[in-house]
């Protein structure tokens, strides 16, 4: 639960590893001379599913690959525990996109491969794909080429191979977008194991019912601006601002 | 001029004989341009997959340059390498004008290029579509030039075939640094170049087919492995 | 094939590549004594050296290499020091080649004559003229078709020393009924053939020439189509990769009783092409 972002000095030992909190400080990217973020002073503490939230446009998925890495911010900073975002952190983590990105291999060479980036040595990469292929339920198809799988099966063969890699932060990008809501389950069902083995996971998602169903506490995001960070039952009971109002109404926000 | 109708049966009966000096020019020709194809394939390989991923002044340039030395002119080239190997040149003392080894180097310029030009094709555009994978799970440059390498394999081998069609079927160069020298640098491009200047008709004919048969099989290999590929999803 | 493509493959992958490159090297590099001969494509198709060369490789263990272009190329490629030995047959460049220093001495060695050669229906109605001057003028007036090999070979020199002594400027006319081919002897009596034109040959070429169509020897004889050969030592003093030993001793062999049989033995249809007139050596 959480009541105010606490400061640094505050903060209590979290048992999800030694990378949060995570705090930004005036995040912002500028693209185009358009402010995509604008501003944004954010921190996420405790372990547990963060939702990020927000209409088209509002630029989730550019705040989840500036925390993880991929993008540089424009103005302002972010910290892992204190630590300047740097290659060595995001080894840490792991992330899997909209649209499932497997390599021309089979499925349990697309882990091997992951596993290797690692410095796994190549005598264990075959058997810690074949358990990551496993905990997804995936065991069966371990040698067909990963590409030939369906939606569903290839976007779990991506969470695998992020979960085979014992990240401390997973980054999810609305996975489940295009997925039939069978494949929605398992992957809904992955991300709560990850949770309770200790992985912070903050996904982005467009699915007010996912979200109901996962989050610990939701982020809400609009024309690049942090507008709440809110506990789960309180946000989705009354969200404080007008455009979440808006938003979890199901109207167009502007 | 000799009939068509009355040259493909000498040609055929030509090849049917197994003629052992055609044996000698064909051995030749395929020893020249499959050891200049796997030289430039190693070559062309790693240019064009730096070319993709790594991001340095003058990337631009160098891919432009590539493109366009694909159509450079074989004899072109030919006439480059003998100046550079000739007796008169900076390289004559190594002594390689008119050996195979000079055809060997001319043909390892010619394929370079198309090699490279579409290597970089290749892995750009899977880079594309793997770039942030590979970012986020924390591939260095290198690692990601081979495994765009790797991945885009069935890819590469039409690339490969392409230097090779290339390589075999050209004169121009070959007969300027080999010097069509009977027994030594005679191969199958010279040689009908040769016959055919001696009035040789049939004999040109025979291995002009035979030629056309290599260029052949390369294209059903080339058919069947895009085939395969789609058939994995690995095109 | 699990796995990332790392190093270690990028290793395999290299040293395949060298070991397929040394095995592109001959063998037989060091074991092969040669020496490489430039020569004129009208000598190499009429089948001459095939015949000769043996002998002399049987002898004395040297391979001759024939690069066969026009004599132009082949004395320039000699001055480059492309090669030991030439052999060619255009007195005048050879003594200047000699004089220039690129070359040590020019031996007379065997010499062949050049025929017109024209289609059967002969519309300038050159055949069996005597002098090759006359014939050439009558075929300027008749505007027949004619095919010169116009690439500074010998052949192209003598041709163009007869259409001088006819008075006649062809080049005026090159594109209309003179056709410049730039090409060797071979592919120039192609060009002829193809667009039944005459054409000035050795008479070594045509005979072992196997695309004649209905062509006819036309005019012969006449003492102005005598075609010398002269074969020359590249001068080493220039070029010190020019192998003189050797080279020299193919020159001796030529120029000997030895060589000098093995010409004149070399036939076509029972008809001797090239005449030994080598000088004895003192």
């Amino acid at each position: 639960m959480l009541d105010h972002p606490r400061s640094l000095a505050e903060a209590r030992p979290l048992s999800s590893g030694t990378l949060l909190p995570v705090e930004l400080h005036g995040l912002s990217l500028e693209a185009g001379g358009r402010r995509l973020i604008d501003g944004v002073d954010l921190a996420v503490e405790d372990p547990g599913i963060s939702v990020i939230m927000g209409p088209n446009g509002a630029g989730k998925s550019l705040l989840l690959r500036l925390m993880h890495g991929l993008i540089a911010p424009t103005e302002g900073t972010i910290l892992w525990a204190g630590t300047p975002m740097n290659g060595q952190i995001r080894r840490r983590q792991a992330m899997v996109f909209q649209k499932p990105v497997l390599l021309r291999r089979t499925a349990v060479a697309n882990i091997a491969y992951a596993l290797g980036l690692r410095g796994v040595a190549r005598s264990e990469r075959g058997s810690r794909a074949f358990q990551a292929l496993e905990l997804a339920g995936l065991e069966r198809h371990a040698c067909t080429p990963a590409r030939i799988l369906s939606g569903g099966e290839q976007q779990r063969l991506c969470l695998a191979r992020a979960l085979s890699l014992d990240p401390e932060v997973l980054f999810l990008d609305e996975p489940t977008a295009s997925l039939d809501p069978a494949s929605s389950l398992a992957i809904e069902r992955l991300l709560v194991n990850a949770k309770h083995r200790g992985i912070k996971v903050i996904v982005v998602t467009h699915d007010v019912g996912q979200a109901r169903r996962l989050a610990q506490d939701v982020i809400f995001l609009h024309h690049g601006r942090l507008i709440e960070h809110q506990p789960a039952p309180r946000f989705f009971e009354q969200p404080e601002s007008d455009a979440a109002c808006a938003f979890m109404a199901g109207g167009l926000v502007l | 001029m000799l009939d068509l109708a009355e040259a493909f049966p000498a040609a055929l009966r030509q090849i049917a004989i197994l003629d052992p000096q055609l044996i000698e020019i064909i051995a030749l020709s395929l020893r020249v341009t499959l050891t200049a194809v796997a030289i430039a394939t190693v070559i062309g390989f790693a240019v064009g997959g730096i070319l993709a991923v790594y991001r340095f002044p003058g990337r631009g340039a160098l891919a432009a340059t590539l493109s366009a030395l694909m159509g450079l002119p074989p004899v072109v080239a030919g006439l480059f390498i003998y100046l550079l190997l000739s007796n008169a040149g900076p390289l004559g003392v190594l002594q390689l004008l008119y050996t195979p080894q000079a055809m060997i180097i001319v043909q390892v310029i010619l394929v370079i290029p198309i090699v490279a030009a579409l290597t970089r094709q290749t892995c750009a555009d899977l880079l594309e579509e793997y770039r942030e994978q590979l970012h986020s799970l924390g591939a260095s440059s290198a690692l990601i030039v081979t495994t765009l390498l790797w991945d885009g394999r069935y890819r590469l081998i039409t690339a490969v075939l392409a230097g090779f069609g290339r390589a075999i079927a050209e004169v121009g160069a070959v007969m300027i640094v080999g010097g069509n020298i009977d027994h030594v640098t005679r191969t199958m491009t010279t040689a009908i170049a040769l016959e055919t200047s001696k009035g040789n008709i049939a004999l040109a004919l025979a291995l002009g087919m035979i030629l056309l048969a290599i260029a052949l099989a390369i294209n059903m290999a080339l058919m069947g492995i895009t085939r395969l590929a789609s058939h994995f999803a690995y095109a | 094939m699990a796995g990332a493509f790392g190093r270690r493959d990028v290793l395999r992958l290299a040293s395949a590549a060298f070991a397929l490159l040394a095995l592109a090297t001959p063998v037989s590099q060091a074991a092969n004594d040669f020496i490489i001969l430039q020569s004129t494509t009208s000598t190499q198709n009429s089948g001459l050296f095939e015949h000769i060369l043996p002998l002399f490789t049987k002898k004395t263990g040297i391979e001759v290499r024939v690069v066969a272009v026009g004599t132009g190329q082949a004395l320039k490629n000699a001055e480059k020091g492309d090669g030991d030995v030439v052999l060619v047959h255009s007195e005048p460049d050879e003594e200047k080649f000699v004089a220039d220093g690129w070359g040590v001495k020019r031996y007379p060695v065997m010499y062949n004559d050049f025929i017109i050669v024209g289609p059967a229906a002969d519309p300038a109605k050159i055949a069996g003229i005597k002098q090759a001057p006359e014939a050439l003028k009558k075929i300027a007036e008749a505007q027949a078709p004619f095919a010169s090999r116009a690439d500074d070979s010998g052949t192209h020199k003598a041709e163009l020393e007869l259409w001088q002594q006819a008075a006649v400027n062809p080049k005026a006319s090159s594109g209309s009924w003179y056709l410049e081919t730039g090409s060797g002897m071979g592919a120039t009596l192609n060009t002829a053939a193809g667009k039944q034109a005459y054409a000035l040959t050795d008479r070594g070429t045509w005979l072992a020439f196997a695309n004649k169509d209905d062509f006819k020897f036309l005019v012969e004889g006449d003492a102005k189509l005598f075609n010398q050969y002269g074969v020359i030592l590249v001068n080493p003093a220039k070029h010190p990769n020019v192998k003189a030993k050797e080279g020299q001793a193919f020159i001796d062999w030529l120029t000997g009783p030895e060589g000098q049989a093995a010409i004149a033995s070399y036939k076509i249809d029972g008809q001797q092409l090239f005449f030994p007139n080598a000088r004895p050596q003192s």
